[in-house]
């Protein structure tokens, strides 16, 4: 169980955490930001399947994206 | 829920002025990371040069340089002469280090001058407006060469990490690329590894990182990487070219 | 005092030495080879670097790196080397970086002779390198002089965090003259708090850089280093007079063209004409006061150059179109003869009484 939070206002709208991302979970906002952009995104509803894999961030050449991941649950 | 992925300490936190999907944004952020996991930013150097990385030394905040055209080699064998214990790295791009600045990258690895080049080859010169560099493909249409690049009038396309890597004074000499997930987590081991060699005291080291340039190859940013992948790496392969004996 | 026979372009690398520099890039050029030989040899005694550099070009790069980390630091070369060190000069200047840089000129242009010359002085005084900037040149005219100057060579690029450069010529380089050399003293190098050299827990980041990317940002940064060169102008003009108190007819003259004309001062004094010698010692900033001191009693100035005039160009403006100035020079490594100076001169004062 991951989140991702984009600093929205850096985001290029290159597309590539888009394009990386194994769950197909990011996509690019209607809105633009103050450069003229479409962010990327993740919808709130799509979050749930986020792992916390970190690729986006990996891939994202602006340093847009901070990801959080689960501590797993030791039984 | 805990953090796995901020930004590294030692990048400024301000916005770069590259282009969208501009792999010089992926790098910085590698050689930042490096430089926080071993704790070198107090000592680390960087070396900007002229390209569109020009202000570098912005975003590397600690301390810096900013070096004439191809002329970083040199300025990072003064700095590291007289200041051995630095991390000294340059960062250049592919018409500062294989073309004005053939010259001083050799002879600073056939000195085994102990600093890290970072050499961003995306075959095209950037910040100019897209000429051709002497890393363009055969056949590759540049602003430069319009009809695209052919043997008898522009030669052939320079392999620099194959050539720095048959001098003895090389102590580690690699190429990597940053086009997929999987190939930029093998780029920051290159570029860690490339450190510790520089640390040991063991000679030259060079990560040669395989680059796009969206704007002057005339493609989106994720395309851009797929022709970085079906175009570059066969021509530039992939891997470690050099390791001296020392190196473990 | 020890007193011993020294080789002018060894002098300047012991010159550099007892300063307290401690690192030299260069290339071999000739007729200024004997310096890198004597540092090859010296560096290592004192605990310096002599490295021999790829290139000039590669050469003052490596000073560079090597002045923004703090060191004292210097490169040699003769006039084509020094051609392709011109962007490092622009650079340096711009930077801010104290270095000395040495020039042995030699016949020219292009790849000329290996013979003396004196035909660098406008790449010196008058740029060489792009944009606005100036070095402080020093022009020694001894082997004795070279030791003195190479101090304040280093000296001078630290106060005023500029490059300086010492301007001989292949008969200084290579002439053996006695010489006394100080005793070793302390040597007390300014600290450089602008050093750009690791942060080592420093809160401030230092750069070491020649970019103003911003015109409004260039434009004041120009203006710095034009306050600095009016300071310069004002405080580091050094000349020497030789009878020139009352001299009527003032030979202008450095380095080794200077030695020659003492020679026809000599001669014409002993025959009762009232002749002296103007010797630039900086030839930038350009010792417009000496202009000044002469100028109520000469009648004409006669600039001699192993050039084909370039420096009687200064001495112009100098006088400012107060008194005529005239020009003698011999080139391409032919040396100006003191005969021939004579003949000039008788000439000129004849003119003067028509």
């Amino acid at each position: 169980m991951g989140r991702v939070t984009f600093r929205e206002n850096r985001c290029k709208g290159c597309e590539l955490c888009k394009a990386f991302c194994p769950k197909g979970i990011i996509v690019m906002a209607s809105r633009i930001n103050s450069m003229g952009f479409h962010p990327a995104t993740v919808e709130e509803e799509d979050m749930n399947k986020c792992t916390g894999c970190a690729i986006c961030a990996r891939m994202c050449p602006d340093l847009v994206i901070e990801v959080e991941k689960e501590e797993k649950k030791v039984g | 829920m805990e953090k796995v992925f901020t930004r590294p300490n030692s990048l400024k936190d301000m916005p770069m002025h590259y282009c969208p999907g501009c792999t010089h944004g992926i790098v910085h952020r590698l050689v930042a990371e490096v430089i926080d996991e071993m704790d070198m930013f107090d000592r680390a150097i960087a070396v900007a040069s002229v390209g569109c990385s020009v202000f570098a030394y912005e975003y590397f905040y600690c301390d810096a340089y900013q070096a004439s055209h191809g002329r970083a080699p040199a300025v990072a064998t003064g700095i590291k002469r007289v200041l051995p214990d630095r991390l000294v790295f340059t960062y250049q791009g592919d018409g500062d280090l294989a073309s004005i600045g053939t010259g001083e990258v050799v002879h600073a690895a056939a000195r085994g001058e102990k600093f890290t080049a970072i050499y961003i080859n995306n075959a095209i010169y950037g910040m100019t407006g897209g000429q051709m560099a002497p890393t363009s493909l055969m056949g590759q249409v540049t602003i430069t060469t319009p009809y695209g690049r052919d043997r008898e009038n522009n030669g052939f396309p320079v392999r620099m990490s194959e050539m720095l890597a048959l001098l003895d004074g090389s102590a580690y000499v690699t190429r990597v690329s940053v086009h997929s997930p999987a190939s930029v987590g093998k780029a920051k081991k290159a570029i860690r590894k490339a450190f510790e060699v520089q640390m040991a005291g063991l000679g030259f080291s060079i990560v040669e990182v395989l680059s796009s340039c969206p704007t002057n190859w005339g493609l989106p940013p994720l395309k851009a990487l797929k022709w970085l992948e079906e175009n570059m790496i066969p021509y530039y392969p992939l891997g470690e070219l050099k390791i001296a004996a020392e190196v473990v | 005092m020890a007193k011993m026979l020294m080789k002018g372009n060894e002098a300047i690398g012991e010159g550099a030495i007892r300063a307290g520099c401690r690192y030299f890039f260069g290339y071999p050029i000739t007729p200024q080879s004997e310096l890198p030989h004597y540092l090859a040899k010296k560096m290592p005694e004192v605990g310096g670097l002599y490295l021999q550099a790829e290139s000039e070009t590669a050469s003052i790069n490596m000073v560079f790196g090597a002045a923004g980390a703090g060191a004292r630091v210097m490169t040699s070369s003769s006039g084509p080397g020094i051609s392709l060190m011109q962007e490092g000069i622009s650079y340096l200047a711009g930077a801010e970086l104290p270095c000395v840089i040495v020039n042995i000129i030699r016949g020219g242009p292009g790849l000329g002779n290996i013979a003396p010359a004196q035909s660098d002085y406008f790449q010196a005084v008058k740029g060489g390198g792009h944009g606005d900037y100036r070095l402080i040149v020093l022009a020694p005219a001894s082997v004795q002089e070279i030791i003195d100057l190479m101090g304040d060579a280093f000296d001078l690029a630290d106060k005023y965090r500029n490059p300086v450069m010492l301007m001989g010529d292949g008969v200084l380089g290579q002439m053996m003259e006695p010489v006394e050399l100080a005793g070793e003293k302390e040597i007390t190098i300014p600290k450089k708090p602008w050093a750009s050299t690791g942060r080592m827990g420093r809160k401030d980041k230092r750069l070491i850089s020649s970019l103003q990317i911003v015109p409004e940002n260039c434009e004041k940064h120009n203006i710095k280093l034009f306050e600095k060169y009016a300071v310069a102008g004002q405080n580091e003009q050094r000349w020497e007079e030789y009878c020139l108190e009352d001299a009527e007819l003032v030979l202008v003259a450095f380095g080794t063209a200077a030695r020659i004309c003492k020679a026809v001062v000599d001669t014409c004094r002993a025959e009762g004409r009232a002749v002296g010698l103007l010797r630039p010692v900086t030839l930038w900033p350009f010792p417009v006061k000496a202009f000044e001191k002469t100028i109520a009693t000469a009648k004409r100035y006669l600039s001699v150059e192993m050039s084909m005039g370039q420096m009687v160009e200064d001495v112009r403006l100098a006088v400012n179109g107060r008194r005529p100035v005239s020009f003698y020079g011999r080139v391409g490594g032919m040396l100006p003869v003191a005969r021939d100076i004579y003949n000039e001169v008788q000439k000129l004062l004849a003119r003067g009484k028509a």
